[in-house]
């Protein structure tokens, strides 16, 4: 063992110290990215990777069809209209599907949000490959304005096959404050 | 006798408190929910299951403890100094220590088996014959059903108990606390999917008779299912505190006939038609203060006052905004005040009512600002 | 060290500037009981408010501030302050030392609770009000919708962390490195053994808690999102990250009160401790274990069934060396020559009580059965039992019992009987129909409640009342003591008291074991 200190009090304490501090550091460094990590690969809460699949082409099932459906909720005080085009529709693993999300900022000034996605049930997460998708990217809209916000994804054929309905849920947050100053980067 | 008969004594006392209260609260009557003593197997097998496992591991705890404490009681009783029993001096074995390891780790593996069942059967949410979207807000609930044709009906349900039950001025009625104005209705013998959500903080939705409990999580959706064997009215409330009215958002779930059910959707899609065109139309000052009466003791009333006096929120008689332009008042009921417990009650109330309670607010509590808001008022508004 | 053969210095000065652990054990017991009287007065304004349905002295908004601040107030301001006490005043006498490894830390870590605790209570007067958002403060509550408070509430619970570690690593110190020669591990009171192990407990966790309300301040006042989805984060995040601090924190709570009643028991059955080994096995393991069963609090978030089913098992599992505890404990008790003075009352209580509390855990820990128990009033009984009838019983007990040795006077035997059956009746009639509300569906956490709930929270509050006036008695009873008390000046108070505290004078002197004793 390495001792710091002749003195058994001093080497005891100093060893005790770095500990505190190391499960202090344990919280920030190890906690917060193995959770992140442990919900994405088991899709934890439905959290879905934030970020682009890169599609690869694969056949179609045609022997399985899932239905997906859409949710659009809008987080507390956040004004805009939202909502998905089409709250269902069923398609098969492997295919590209395509649909839009409707959104409306009705109050006369700009407003920036932010789209987060979440699947039920939250096994099927890791199997939902979102190619293309509006909640990757802060969503800026002018006062008054509308915009339509496209969604393209595809469902890996590896999905268990004891899942038939897969939902998807956007929680749109009011992000102006936090965001000011990139509205217009885009 | 000293020390035995003053302990039993006073166990005799408190189970004869405790008898007293149950038989006069009728806690041994079959369907009585008053005083009721222990969990209910509900209405569903979900809640069956889970009641037969509470009730044997209630057993299980209860022959243990006899057990041990008998053998306590026994040597409390006995190997006492004052009866002159002298004091043996064995202070270890390893073949008892084992043996009292061992033996509870078997009895808690017979316990986990059906644990197990019955968490993967609690846990099976698979084809389910339609789903409801409930949302949790400060505080109340929302219920979506989804239809794959889009046709969705969503309401918001909140509780119904008038502020004077809760403040002692009115007598509390059978369903205290535990009524809404909406609730929600399903289908007897379906299976329902709940997707579950929040809208601020984390609530939780619960309905023992139907053994569901699922946490909402702002941001995020959990799911869960019910299918109910019986019809009737189910009362539950909200399970994680979530501010000021975690205890005044019930649920109430009505369980009816398929055919009532479908009866029953049709009307509600009707209302939705029905408030459109109401929108459409111009009311009288009578009308809308009637209405927008209703509307503000129902939905304001929590934080503004039943008089406009305020309290969590601000006080509405005599306030700028009340007794200001409608376009400003128009505006803060619609899209609430960010940062602040105001909500944007535009996605909540339907144009009528928001037009209605607008111009109660703007008359009522000496405010008597002589003018209205009409729905046509509320909607363009909210068209920019 | 300096020359203190003439004894403690004179007022104030004395009590500020002390590095001796008889004094600091003294002020962190004296502050704990006055922090114990501050958190009952809250639970009796709670049990008020609830003595019948309606909004009858308090509004919803406070009522949510006074459970929170009992909450807190009550862990962080009684119990375990008061166990540290006990610590300061005891480990150095059991092992033959002559005070803690580190006496001045030990007054910092005293000295630096109370303006914790002023700055705590100061917020019910801040504008937004105190926390109310549960001792458990999740997020988002208690991040986005927190009143202003929150920032002097998170700046106190990291001053009252801090005040657990140091305290902690004193304590370890002290342990491994001031035990009197002769005196081995396995010669150890159980007592100092709890305690050791309790102090590791700490050491890993209370930085966890520091950690969860850090985020909590970065995602206040710094931007950050770790428990909002709008940017990323998770409210369950705070739950993972608080309950894997909170659940050893109940074992930090407990485990030292299993010590003391492994004291008390073999004194007042005249017989050794049962199973010594198996004890502290038994302690080590419960440690061990108590940091993979957290997510048995969140049975309903959400979680994966392998999950759920994990956390299960784990925390079944405890069942095992804690029932090996309590069968260790009668056994102690089996063909001894008992007698039944207040301290083996209160432990006899604890013994009772903790295991009902323990069986009503054991039928926690079952996840699917959780779904109707969680958040409602079953799990504020299961709790109060093992925290009032398990740690504060075993509190009182531990006064009770060395209290003599500490001021050299005997408490009134007869007033301390009657406090016992006061509290141990009143006790039961407060949290036993608490399982029966809960079980019928009343959640916890709220201010007002359906009618079928009326009667038995009328019994509770009323049981609360009798025992929150019990406690008055047991605070007279230690002050007369202490001031007028029949002088006794038995090195063993208690006829069948072993261990080397018990071999010094009563009272016990400014300083001892000055000199090493010798241990057989």
């Amino acid at each position: 063992m390495l001792r710091v200190s002749k003195n058994p009090t001093v080497d005891i304490t100093a060893k005790l110290v770095v500990v505190s501090i190391a499960m202090f550091a344990f919280v920030f460094v190890v906690m917060v990215p193995l959770y992140n990590v442990l919900c994405d690969v088991l899709g934890i809460n439905g959290k879905t990777d934030g970020t682009q699949y890169t599609s690869v082409p694969v056949a179609v099932d045609e022997s399985r069809t899932i239905t997906v459906q859409f949710i659009a909720t809008n987080n507390e005080g956040m004004p805009w209209e939202f909502s998905p085009n089409v709250t269902a529709m069923k398609v098969n693993p492997g295919a590209v599907n395509d649909t839009v999300f409707y959104a409306r900022n009705p109050l006369p000034k700009d407003m920036v949000a932010q789209a987060i996605p979440s699947i039920s049930p939250a096994r099927a997460a890791p199997y939902f490959h979102k190619t293309e998708c509006f909640c990757f990217n802060q969503q800026p809209l002018s006062a008054q304005t509308d915009a339509e916000m496209p969604l393209q994804f595809i469902i890996d054929q590896e999905l268990p096959k004891d899942i038939q309905t897969i939902t998807l849920s956007y929680t749109i947050f009011d992000i102006t404050e936090a965001a000011s100053g990139s509205v217009a980067a885009r | 006798m000293g020390f035995i008969s003053e302990r039993l004594r006073a166990q005799l006392g408190y189970a004869a408190i405790l008898i007293a209260t149950l038989m006069s609260g009728g806690a041994l009557a079959q369907d009585s929910k008053v005083n009721q003593l222990n969990m209910s197997p509900g209405v569903t097998s979900s809640g069956q299951a889970i009641y037969d496992l509470h009730m044997a591991i209630l057993w299980i705890c209860v022959v243990i403890g006899v057990l041990v404490f008998g053998v306590m009681f026994y040597s409390i009783i006995y190997h006492r100094k004052s009866k002159g029993y002298k004091a043996s001096n064995f202070h270890e074995s390893t073949k008892v220590e084992i043996a009292w390891t061992v033996v509870p780790f078997f009895i808690l593996i017979a316990m986990a088996v059906p644990a197990t069942s019955t968490l993967i059967e609690v846990y099976d949410t698979d084809e389910a014959e339609m789903d409801i979207l409930v949302t949790g807000y400060q505080w109340k609930w929302k219920y979506e059903y989804l239809n794959e044709n889009g046709e969705n009906v969503s309401f918001f349900s909140n509780l119904r108990t008038p502020q004077d039950e809760i403040y002692n001025t009115e007598e509390k009625g059978e369903h205290y606390l535990l009524e809404v104005d909406e609730p929600m209705v399903i289908p007897v013998d379906t299976k329902v999917r709940f997707l579950v959500t929040a809208n601020d903080v984390i609530h939780s939705w619960w309905v023992p008779e139907l053994a569901v409990k699922r946490d909402a999580i702002p941001g995020f959706i959990n799911e869960t299912w019910t299918r109910a064997d019986k019809e009737g009215i189910y009362r539950g409330q909200c399970a994680e505190l979530c501010g000021k009215d975690h205890g005044f958002m019930p649920v109430v779930v009505n369980v009816v006939s398929k055919e009532e059910y479908a009866s029953w959707l049709e009307d509600k899609q009707a209302e939705a038609a029905e408030i459109k065109a109401l929108m459409a139309q111009t009311f009288t000052m009578d009308q809308l203060i009637e209405r927008g009466k209703g509307v503000y003791q129902g939905r304001c009333a929590a934080c503004h006052g039943m008089n406009g006096e305020g309290g969590l929120g601000t006080a509405i008689a005599g306030s700028a905004v009340a007794t200001g332009e409608i376009a400003g008042h128009l505006e803060i009921g619609i899209n609430g005040v960010a940062g602040t417990a105001m909500q944007a009650f535009g996605g909540q109330l339907n144009d009528v009512d928001m037009a209605a309670v607008l111009t109660y607010q703007r008359n009522a509590f000496g405010n008597n600002m002589g003018d209205m808001v009409q729905p046509i008022d509320v909607f363009n508004h909210k068209k920019g | 060290m300096g020359d203190h053969h003439h004894g403690p210095a004179k007022g104030l000065s004395r009590w500020l500037f002390t590095t001796n652990h008889k004094d600091i054990g003294t002020m962190y017991l004296w502050f704990s009981f006055a922090m114990f009287i501050l958190g009952g007065a809250f639970a009796m304004i709670i049990r008020a408010e609830l003595f019948q349905p309606g909004m009858q002295l308090v509004e919803p908004a406070f009522f949510n501030q006074m459970t929170t601040l009992h909450g807190l107030i009550m862990v962080f301001g009684a119990i375990m302050p008061s166990f540290v006490g006990l610590a300061n005043w005891m480990i150095p006498m059991m092992i033959g030392a002559p005070d803690m490894a580190l006496p001045r830390m030990n007054n910092w870590s005293f000295w630096i609770l109370p303006p914790a605790f002023l700055i705590l209570a100061s917020t019910l007067f801040m504008e937004g009000g105190a926390p109310a958002f549960g001792w458990t403060f999740y997020a988002p509550l208690s991040t986005i919708y927190a009143p202003p408070s929150v920032t002097y509430f998170i700046f106190s619970i990291h001053v009252l962390g801090l005040s657990s570690i140091m305290g902690s690593i004193n304590i370890i110190a002290t342990v491994m490195n001031m035990r009197a020669p002769g005196m081995t591990y396995m010669k150890m009171p159980l007592f100092v053994w709890t305690w050791l192990i309790t102090a590791f407990l700490l050491v890993a966790v209370m930085p966890v808690l520091a950690g969860a309300v850090t985020m909590m301040l970065m995602d206040i006042h710094f931007g950050t999102s770790f428990f909002s989805a709008a940017g990323g984060g998770d409210p369950v995040l705070f739950q993972h990250i608080f309950w894997f601090f909170g659940h050893p924190e109940v074992y930090i709570i407990i485990l030292p009160a299993f010590g003391v009643v492994s004291q008390i028991i073999p004194t007042f059955s005249r017989k050794p401790l049962f199973g010594y080994a198996s004890m502290v096995y038994a302690t080590a393991a419960i440690a061990f274990l108590s940091f993979i069963v957290w997510a048995h609090h969140m049975y309903t978030v959400g979680m994966p069934i392998a999950g759920e089913l994990f956390f299960m098992y784990a925390t079944m599992l405890i069942a095992v060396p804690t029932g090996v505890k309590v069968f260790n404990w009668i056994t102690t008790m089996w063909r001894g020559s008992m007698t039944f003075e207040t301290p083996m009352l209160f432990s006899i209580g604890f013994l009772v009580l903790f295991t009902i509390g323990g069986f009503t855990g054991l039928m926690l820990s079952i996840a699917p059965a959780d779904f109707q128990y969680h958040d409602s009033y079953f799990v504020v009984a299961h709790f109060h039992y093992v925290m009032v009838a398990g740690a504060v019983f075993s509190m009182t007990a531990a006064v009770y019992y060395w209290l003599p040795k500490w001021c050299g006077r005997m408490y009134n035997e007869t007033m301390g009987k009657t406090h016992f059956w006061i509290s141990f009746i009143g006790f039961n009639i407060t949290f036993f129909p608490q399982h029966f509300v809960g079980l019928a569906g009343m959640p916890r956490r709220i201010p007002d409640y359906a009618l079928q709930f009326a009667d038995f929270n009328m019994m509770s509050s009323i049981g609360a009342f009798i025992y929150g006036a019990s406690q008055i008695m047991f605070l007279y009873n230690v002050i007369a003591t202490i001031v007028a008390g029949k002088p006794t000046s038995d090195e063993k108070v208690w006829d069948g008291a072993e261990g080397l505290e018990w071999t010094l004078p009563t009272p016990a002197p400014y300083h001892t074991f000055e000199t090493p004793p010798a241990v057989r």
